[in-house]
């Protein structure tokens, strides 16, 4: 107990919206206060990258000594700043809405989606502020920080991608006093929750490739977010749809990588995150406990967390966040699969048939499956893939009837020979004595 | 010749026809040997015997063939080339190869063959089977759990197929029943009991190429709605059995309310679950002409629905056991269905005197009644039944234990055509009985458990029905020899008696009853009195003997068994635990050909060896009960050897019961319930 409560007392993670346990075992360089430039690296693809990485390790062993001060001023007066630039954002927006509606009166449900917009833009500053201003109060930062939902909101939140442990499962901080209160999340956290989700596009890398590493998307400060958006045109933090879930989107290279868990200290990559835990193993005793061992449950801020839906980077897809018909995806592994399939080309091409081309190996695999041999057969030599077609096939027919596949023909004839060719032998022997009889069936009999 | 007829009993057949027994005569000889058949099977065994000719009008003769032993298939078709019929179920085990021996005797004549008791056969027999007689009419496969499509397959071959049992060919699917859909156009009569690989696909297959059909069992398959409906459109389906059926539920039966067909006179449906009043109410309207409907613990029985039975005009059954009866049900039935000769409310729930008397009083055609334990039915009933129903020709009203004995004499005054009757576990006394003498077409009688009659009753039945065939006198511990000798005396038709617990029984039971020539059944279980010397009057006298069942008749030993093997070549069935019978008794009885099925628990003088040695001797076996402990006394690979024989064994564990109980009716085993 003694790292959480220096993890409490860190003035960086009080800023940072609660994420302070998290940051403490997590303190990843990207996603740290803007105030703090040494952790403000600029946005990257190239997360996973092993320098980064190492650097987490390192602080996820032994608490940062720098972060141990009580209160950093410029860390604050930089909040405020952002906080002063959020405002104006608001304004801008509202403003431009007053005029549009003047103008045009089309456009309803847009209209709507910014005032849903902008409400949360103001509920996030208001958190903003409470977090500021909670973080100088001493007494209030242990009720903050302490609460359960939050720490574990923001554990889910703020789960690295690539590392595979969750905060939850850090039994020394939160066990106690996170299990019980899990369902208590006040509405407060949850709009902490809807808010931090606003797309961050880093945040989504580093969500996305890991399916189960929680719901919700970073908790990041908005400063990055408008360094993100700058940085990434593709990007758009106004696409809260008027439905309850929020939509992250991954880039076209994080979608197509191979690994998506790299290990921190070796730079190596896995496709599943217990494999690498698996390899973490050679790396130390410290990651043969069992805790670091166990799988990640997601369980912990599944009641809280927003319902997360992604979208298809490809530019007018309908699985694109910009489509007028959107349709979201659901999960990492479908935005894999409908990326490949539908924005790649087929490079997997059937070795039985030689026709049919796939982007996905698995569908590859499935179609071999059946290539070449339907399993349902008429006696005319139709074949058909599925019974009911076969049927419909012979109801159709006069004299077709349904056949038998090849190989149990086969085997049926092959019984048939074996069974004249031994029965013949048996029904000499048999005929001679009752008692005899039955032992050569006995042994006859296959 | 004439040294053979004199020497043989029947000579008075020889005489009848003379010296050359030529194809002119053999019409006229047939109907001859029809019915001495008829009066005495082993007749024609011994006519066969009396010369060469005879030999060969005999085997002219003979339909039906049933071989002890599937290895003698080949030489009895030889023999029989006229036979039409086919009956292996006295083999459990029919190997492939012996089907395919029946083409080498070119037996085309065969019509019919039964193989639902044999298994050891695959598709490779079957295809053997329809290679030799591709005219085959009628093929009975049922249990055949190890047949799948392969076999359908080769079924399909069978072109003028007209009546088949698939029931409990478990593995066979849609794909099988495709086959013999397209194959055999011609089918009638088709089972598919238990087949629970089949779907609907298949089934709207067979409705659609089976256009002939008229009798369907569909029952405990899968069917559902997607079917049902073209099977109701079959235009000749008469019987349609639906027992069972889970996917049959009243969604389904409302889709059929656009459908008519007029041809369905037989409906199933009993013990299908999801199936309520109402969908019963729909589905009756679309079919006017049923003459039979069971809903046998199908749905609660409403006004309303019974109502809906008035459009069925020509109802005749209706069955409705084990069913609950709304408030007015009962008496519904009574004003709506006015034409039905029969009624069963076995085990129905909400059966009372007011609507039973109500009913029965609208019923006055009602031929059959069964009101089995139906128990809250007291003399108002019985009264209102007599006074009304006065053509019953049969009532069973087991377990009925609040009428009393003075409301069932009513029973034998008024109801003179009554042709079954079943009191067991009743009031019945003497008086009753006694008021029985005007039922002389009476053939069966269950009376067991009526402790208060005596030999006095009995002697009533034996003078006055001498049509009875079957008498149940379980428990009757108040008869003794006097009675079942007038019973013996006077219904020389007998052919079931139950005698069990009669503590009171001798030998002289026995030879009396041994002058019943047609006996086939005796039950004479736990009568420690009989001895040897009685069963073996019964084994030389009743030589149609094929079930008996003479546990815990302490007295019977080595020397009964002797007996038995000698005479009863007819035995199929023996129960003989508790007797005194040792290894010597039980490999004499063990020569028994047809012998299929064997109690042989508690028997002291019985050793593992000798017990292996019967069971090896013992072909036809196809069920033996035996104590548990006997299982690791005998080795291993002798009980396989007899399994794969087909017989099947049953491992009895219960504890050996030292003394003989005497018969206490406080403790009674709740057998007829």
């Amino acid at each position: 107990m003694a790292s959480g409560t220096a993890t409490n007392a860190d003035p960086d993670q009080q800023t940072v919206r609660s994420n302070s346990v998290e940051q403490f075992y997590f303190p990843r360089p990207g996603q740290s206060l803007p105030g703090i430039p040494p952790f403000f690296g600029p946005p990257s693809s190239s997360l996973y990258l092993a320098n980064d990485n190492e650097a987490k390790v390192g602080n996820q062993l032994e608490p940062n000594p720098s972060q141990s001060t009580d209160w950093d001023p410029q860390a604050i007066v930089s909040n405020l700043t952002f906080l002063e630039q959020k405002i104006k954002q608001v304004k801008d927006v509202v403003q431009s809405m007053s005029n549009r509606e003047n103008q045009v009166a089309s456009g309803s449900c847009e209209v709507a989606a910014k005032q849903q917009l902008i409400t949360a833009d103001l509920t996030s500053i208001i958190i903003q502020l409470i977090t500021t201003a909670g973080s100088l109060l001493p007494s209030m930062k242990n009720p903050l920080s302490s609460n359960p939902a939050v720490r574990q909101l923001s554990n889910t939140l703020g789960s690295p991608m690539g590392f595979g442990v969750n905060a939850n499962q850090r039994p020394s901080v939160d066990s106690k006093t996170d299990i019980p209160d899990i369902g208590k999340a006040s509405g407060y956290e949850e709009l902490i929750n809807s808010l931090n989700t606003t797309q961050d596009e880093r945040d989504e890398l580093i969500k996305g490739p890991n399916p189960c590493g929680g719901e919700g998307s970073e908790p990041t400060p908005m400063e990055d977010h408008d360094v993100k958006e700058s940085d990434d045109g593709d990007h758009e933090g106004e696409n809260l749809p008027p439905g309850s879930y929020v939509v992250l989107q991954l880039e076209k290279e994080e979608i197509l990588a191979p690994h998506t868990h790299f290990c921190l200290i070796c730079g190596k990559g896995f496709k599943r995150d217990a494999n690498l835990r698996m390899h973490m193993r050679g790396h130390g005793d410290e990651y043969k406990t069992a805790a670091a061992l166990a799988k990640p449950t997601r369980d912990s801020g599944s009641d809280h967390a927003p319902v997360t839906r992604y979208s298809c980077p490809f530019v007018g897809c309908k699985r694109n966040k910009e489509h007028k018909k959107f349709q979201p995806l659901k999960t990492i592994l479908c935005v894999k699969n409908h990326y490949k399939r539908s924005h790649c080309d087929k490079s997997y091409t059937c070795s039985r048939c030689n026709t049919k081309k796939f982007s996905v190996i698995a569908d590859l695999k499935t179609h071999e499956k059946h290539c070449g041999r339907d399993k349902w057969l008429c006696s005319c030599g139709t074949t058909f893939s599925r019974k009911d077609k076969l049927f419909g096939h012979v109801a159709l027919f006069q004299g077709h009837t349904p056949a038998l596949p090849m190989d149990d023909v086969k085997r049926k004839r092959r019984e048939r020979l074996f069974w004249t060719a031994v029965g013949g032998l048996n029904w000499n022997c048999g005929a001679s004595s009752r008692v005899e009889d039955g032992e050569i069936n006995e042994e006859v009999e296959p | 010749m004439a040294a053979a007829s004199a020497a043989h009993r029947h000579s008075k057949r020889c005489r009848l026809s003379p010296v050359p027994l030529d194809s002119p005569a053999d019409e006229l000889l047939f109907l001859v040997l029809d019915r001495v058949a008829a009066a005495d099977p082993r007749a024609l065994k011994s006519f066969a015997l009396a010369s060469r000719a005879c030999h060969a009008a005999e085997s002219r003769h003979r339909r039906v063939l049933r071989p002890l032993r599937a290895d003698l298939l080949p030489a009895a078709l030889v023999r029989y080339p006229s036979a039409s019929r086919l009956d292996l179920s006295l083999c459990a085990r029919v190997p492939d190869a012996a089907l395919a021996a029946v083409p080498s005797s070119g037996s085309s004549s065969l019509r019919a063959v039964d193989l639902s008791r044999s298994s050891g056969f695959g598709a490779a027999g079957i295809a053997a089977l329809a290679r030799a007689c591709p005219c085959l009419a009628d093929l009975d496969l049922s249990n055949g759990v190890h047949l799948g499509d392969a076999a359908a397959a080769e079924v399909a071959r069978m072109r003028k197929l007209q009546r088949l049992s698939l029931s409990r060919c478990k593995q066979v699917t849609d794909m099988g029943l495709g086959c013999v859909a397209v194959g055999c156009t011609d089918l009638k009569d088709l089972s598919l009991k238990w087949c629970i690989g089949i779907t609907d696909l298949g089934l709207n297959l067979l409705a659609l190429k089976c256009t002939k059909l008229t009798t369907l069992d569909l029952s405990y398959t899968m069917i559902t709605k997607e079917s049902l409906l073209s099977i109701i459109k079959l235009t000749n389906l008469q019987v349609l059995t639906l027992v069972g059926c889970i996917g049959i539920d009243d969604d389904a039966l409302s889709s059929l309310e656009k459908e008519y067909s007029k041809s369905i006179q037989v409906l199933d449906m009993s013990h299908c679950q999801n199936v309520t009043d109402v969908g019963v109410s729909s589905v009756v309207k679309s079919i006017p002409n049923l003459l039979e409907l069971n809903l046998s613990y199908c749905c609660p029985v409403t006004p309303s629905m019974v109502r809906c039975l008035q459009k069925v005009s020509k109802l005749q059954t209706l069955k409705l056991e084990g069913c609950k009866f709304m408030a007015d049900g009962l008496k519904a039935i009574g004003s709506s269905c006015v034409s039905i000769r029969e009624l069963s409310l076995s085990k129905s729930a909400g059966v009372t005197d007011t609507e039973l008397s109500f009913a029965v009083s609208k019923l006055k055609n009602l031929l059959k009644l069964d009101i089995t334990c139906c128990r809250n039915i007291t003399d108002v009933s019985v009264v209102s039944i007599t006074r009304s129903c006065t053509s019953l020709i049969s009532l069973r009203m087991e377990s009925c234990s609040h009428v009393s004995s003075g409301a069932l004499q009513l029973i034998g005054k008024h109801c003179s055509q009554l042709e079954e009757l079943d009191l067991t576990d009743s009031d019945l006394d003497d008086e009753g009985l006694k008021a029985l003498t005007g039922c002389t077409n009476l053939s069966s009688l269950k009376i067991g458990i009526c402790l208060r009659i005596s030999d006095e009753g009995l002697t009533h039945i034996g003078k006055s029905c001498p049509k009875l065939r079957d008498i149940d006198l379980y428990r009757c511990g108040g008869i003794s020899d006097d009675g079942v000798i007038q019973i013996a005396q006077g219904c020389p038709m007998l052919e079931s008696i139950n005698l069990s617990y009669c503590t009171e029984l001798t030998d002289r039971s026995l030879m009396s009853l041994s002058k019943c020539t047609k006996l086939n059944t005796l039950e004479i279980r736990g009568c420690p009195r009989i001895s040897s010397a009685g069963l073996s009057e019964i084994a030389m006298g009743c030589r149609l003997l094929s079930k008996l069942d003479i546990k815990k008749c302490f007295e019977i030993n080595d020397v009964g068994m002797l007996y038995l093997s000698q005479f009863s070549h007819a035995l199929r069935q023996i129960n003989l635990s508790y007797c005194s019978v040792t290894d010597i008794g039980l490999l004499s009885l063990s020569s028994i050909c047809g012998l299929q099925n064997m109690t042989i628990v508690h028997l002291a003088g019985i050793t593992p060896n000798g017990l292996i040695a019967a069971l090896m001797v013992c072909g036809g076996l196809t069920k033996v009960k035996l104590h548990e402990a006997f299982k690791s006394m005998m080795p291993l690979h002798m009980l396989k050897n007899v399994e794969a024989r087909g017989c099947m064994f049953q491992w009895i564990n219960k504890p050996f019961k030292v003394l003989y109980i005497f018969f206490q009716p406080a403790c009674l085993p709740l057998r007829y319930v």
